[in-house]
């Protein structure tokens, strides 16, 4: 419902910085009819006569500069105008160009923690619309629950051998919430130690979970995701599915207490049949310095085709948040700390039962 | 401590290491102000001569630091820069002893002698940010109150750690100086030579596989102008100094134009060592560590106390580059060019298929 929408949106907004002539200047303003015709196109997309002449201008200017051929071409134009999908293969010809060019010149932001959003909505996100969407089916409920501008912490339940259910969540909150607000994801520092991992972990906007990070982005007014069960959450065993851990030291509720931040919790359902855990190799784990190893029904027997996760379908519920601002003097009180920390708890599990019920069968449509 | 105050401009100013390009920028730069009577420069004895007619207003002594003794008492010194730190081992000049003897026993008898000084007012000395180390479980930005996590593998880190460690213990011992500590990032410029300038300016930029550390610059004459205020106006406490904002070293290298080689990590710093034995390169493991990090810090402390904002980062590796072009490998011309050459080829391709068709 919300997808072709939803990707639309997303286009028209990685198409902004298009128009936005970068320091750069020069080379980029030498070609800058076309990014500007490839950044008007979404908006007159009513009218459709005037779009396909704008994008068939650039074209005849930069034909005579092609060569000798301009003069006795006006056709490479000329199909473009009346056939409308051509138009529009045309237009994401360009664009993809015009991003390619971009990144490899290096024309674009990050943020102090790494984040670089354009490539998290160009790239990241369309990969994990697909898998939340069309392997996952992923249900949103109580997407309203969370703050539309603000600062907010987004409290999860963590499952899955492999912490999938955060980037689900992040890209889900992302499509469906009206103002496609990005979730700057928390992650242990194992994340950040391995290669690769770190980078993707950063650019798509996670940074290290410790308190003044937390507390920086919180302090920026960013939506922030945290799964206080860590490792504990994700290494369980299938046995175990859908039952909380333990909550940590509950350095969340103190970031949330110190900026004043509410508190949305969040239950997912899905995540924990996607590689049903039967056992863990402590043994092995120790060996590759890894909090568990996980043996599920595919992996590692199947090897790298073990790693599909299974398609067990998903419910998202965002629960009403728990407002701070009146307890932002008692962040150092432990009893504070751990009262919260413990009502944040209860109310994802409660969800969880809930969603459960509603979902009798997790492979179920 | 008001921004921008003046409560009287120091008479008499010390710089050491004015036979480095940092050193002898500041000492000339002092020296034209009218605030200040007399700028005396302190260089080992024997250093080179190339940076003379920047100093022809300041007073040169060719002093080690270690025989500084009661100098700084005899000239009635009201403030002291302290600039002569070495970034990395030159082999030349023999290589990491020499480099520490310099940094830290050299800071160690500069404040010995900066102690019996009973006029000195004032203290500048110059940190890095390497003072964070460089750990898995840093902050992604560091403030003035981040403690490192671990004590960094390369030898400026530690030589920074020691070296701010001593700067505690004077101004406990001192309390009626102002000690202004001053944590730089990186320089870079259009003019200045550091090891991450020559880094950038090789056509291919080695990387470490799988990381883009998070990197901040500081335009030199930032750096030039933070010093001078800290020397004029009153500053006491440390300061991160860096330009604000971030480039990720992808971006920065696909900025300059250059080509980036990942390299698995224990390979750089395999290659680093070697490099470092066979006397060619200046890459350590202070480099390695920053390019596996990357490190950022907050400038709000800075832009508060000094009221000014150095030029950010983006802004100070632009003028880099400006200066740097003719280095490019890739440059923007090019890939736009590419770009038309690609679209036109394929919107003709499609046009002469629907003609056929």
């Amino acid at each position: 419902m919300t997808g072709p929408a939803g990707r639309r949106d997303a286009e028209g907004r990685y198409d902004v910085p298009l128009t936005v002539a970068e320091p750069g200047a020069d080379p980029a303003r030498a070609n800058g009819h076309r990014p500007a015709a490839a950044a008007d196109e979404p908006d007159p997309a009513v009218t459709d006569e005037p779009v396909a002449a704008g994008s068939a201008h650039p074209a005849a200017t930069e034909e005579p500069a092609g060569g000798a051929h301009a003069g006795r071409e006006p056709a490479p134009p000329g199909p473009a105008v009346p056939d409308r999908p051509g138009d529009h293969w045309d237009r994401k010809v360009a664009a993809g160009l015009a991003f390619l060019r971009r990144r490899l010149s290096g024309d674009y932001e990050v943020d102090e923690f790494g984040f670089d959003p354009q490539l998290t909505e160009a790239v990241f996100h369309p990969v994990l619309r697909l898998l939340y969407r069309d392997w996952f089916r992923t249900e949103v409920t109580g997407i309203e629950h969370v703050p539309a501008e603000g600062a907010g912490l987004v409290v999860g339940n963590h499952s899955g051998a492999v912490a999938l259910d955060a980037l689900i969540l992040s890209a889900a909150l992302h499509d469906q919430h009206p103002a496609h607000r990005f979730l700057r994801l928390l992650g242990a520092d194992l994340v950040f130690r391995m290669p690769v991992v770190s980078e993707l972990a950063r650019k798509s906007g996670g940074t290290v979970a410790c308190n003044p990070d937390a507390e920086r982005l919180l302090g920026g007014g960013e939506l922030v995701g945290v799964f206080p069960e860590g490792f504990k959450g994700v290494g369980k065993l299938y046995s175990e599915r859908y039952k909380l851990q333990r909550f940590g030291r509950g350095g969340f509720v103190s970031a949330a207490l110190r900026t004043g931040t509410p508190i949305v919790p969040v239950a997912i359902v899905g995540g924990e049949e996607i590689y049903p855990m039967l056992a863990d190799i402590k043994p092995l784990a120790r060996l590759l310095k890894l909090p568990y190893f996980p043996v599920t029904p595919t992996f590692p027997w199947l090897g790298p085709l073990g790693m599909v996760p299974l398609p067990s379908k998903w419910l998202i519920e965002f629960c009403p948040p728990i407002p701070t601002a009146h307890l932002t003097d008692s962040a150092d009180d432990p009893l504070v700390v751990f009262n919260l920390a413990d009502q944040v708890r209860e109310t994802i599990q409660q969800t969880l039962h809930k969603l459960l019920e509603r979902r009798p069968d997790p492979f179920g449509p | 401590m008001t921004p921008g105050g003046t409560p009287g401009a120091p008479g008499v100013v010390v710089v050491t290491g004015v036979g480095r390009y940092l050193g002898a920028h500041v000492a000339a730069r002092l020296a034209a102000d009218p605030r200040i009577e007399r700028v005396i420069g302190i260089d080992p004895p024997g250093s080179g001569a190339e940076l003379t007619e920047l100093l022809d207003r300041v007073e040169r002594i060719q002093v080690d630091l270690g025989s500084l003794g009661g100098l700084l008492a005899d000239l009635d010194v009201d403030a002291v820069v302290h600039l002569a730190l070495v970034s990395a081992p030159d082999p030349q000049h023999g290589g990491r002893a020499a480099m520490k003897e310099q940094n830290v026993i050299g800071t160690m008898q500069l404040l010995a002698a900066c102690q019996r000084a009973s006029r000195l007012r004032k203290l500048v000395i110059r940190s890095s940010t390497a003072a964070y180390g460089a750990s898995f479980r840093d902050p992604a930005v560091f403030t003035e109150e981040t403690e490192p996590r671990e004590v960094p593998r390369g030898g400026f880190g530690r030589d920074i750690l020691d070296i701010e460690g001593y700067v505690r213990g004077f101004r406990r011992r001192r309390t009626d100086v102002t000690a202004t500590v001053l944590r730089f990032a990186p320089f870079i410029g259009s003019t200045a030579d550091t090891t991450l300038t020559r880094y950038f300016s090789q056509p291919l930029v080695p990387t470490v596989f799988g990381r883009d550390p998070r990197l901040q610059f500081l335009h030199f004459d930032d750096a030039l102008e933070v010093l001078h205020r800290s020397i004029v106006e009153d500053h006491p406490g440390t300061y991160n100094v860096a330009g604000p904002g971030v480039l990720s070293l992808s971006q920065a290298i696909r900025r300059a134009g250059r080509v980036a080689v990942p390299v698995l990590e224990p390979g750089l710093s395999g290659a680093a060592a070697l490099a470092r034995t066979l006397g060619f390169g200046r890459i350590g493991l202070d480099q390695v560590d920053l390019f596996v990090h990357g490190r950022v810090v907050d400038t709000s402390r800075l832009e508060r106390e000094y009221a000014f904002t150095p030029r950010s980062t983006a802004t100070a590796f632009d003028d880099f580059i400006r200066a740097h072009h003719g280095g490019a490998v890739v440059t923007r011309e090019q890939l736009a060019a590419a770009e038309r050459l690609v679209l036109d080829g394929i919107r003709q391709v499609r046009s002469t298929v629907r003609e056929r068709s």
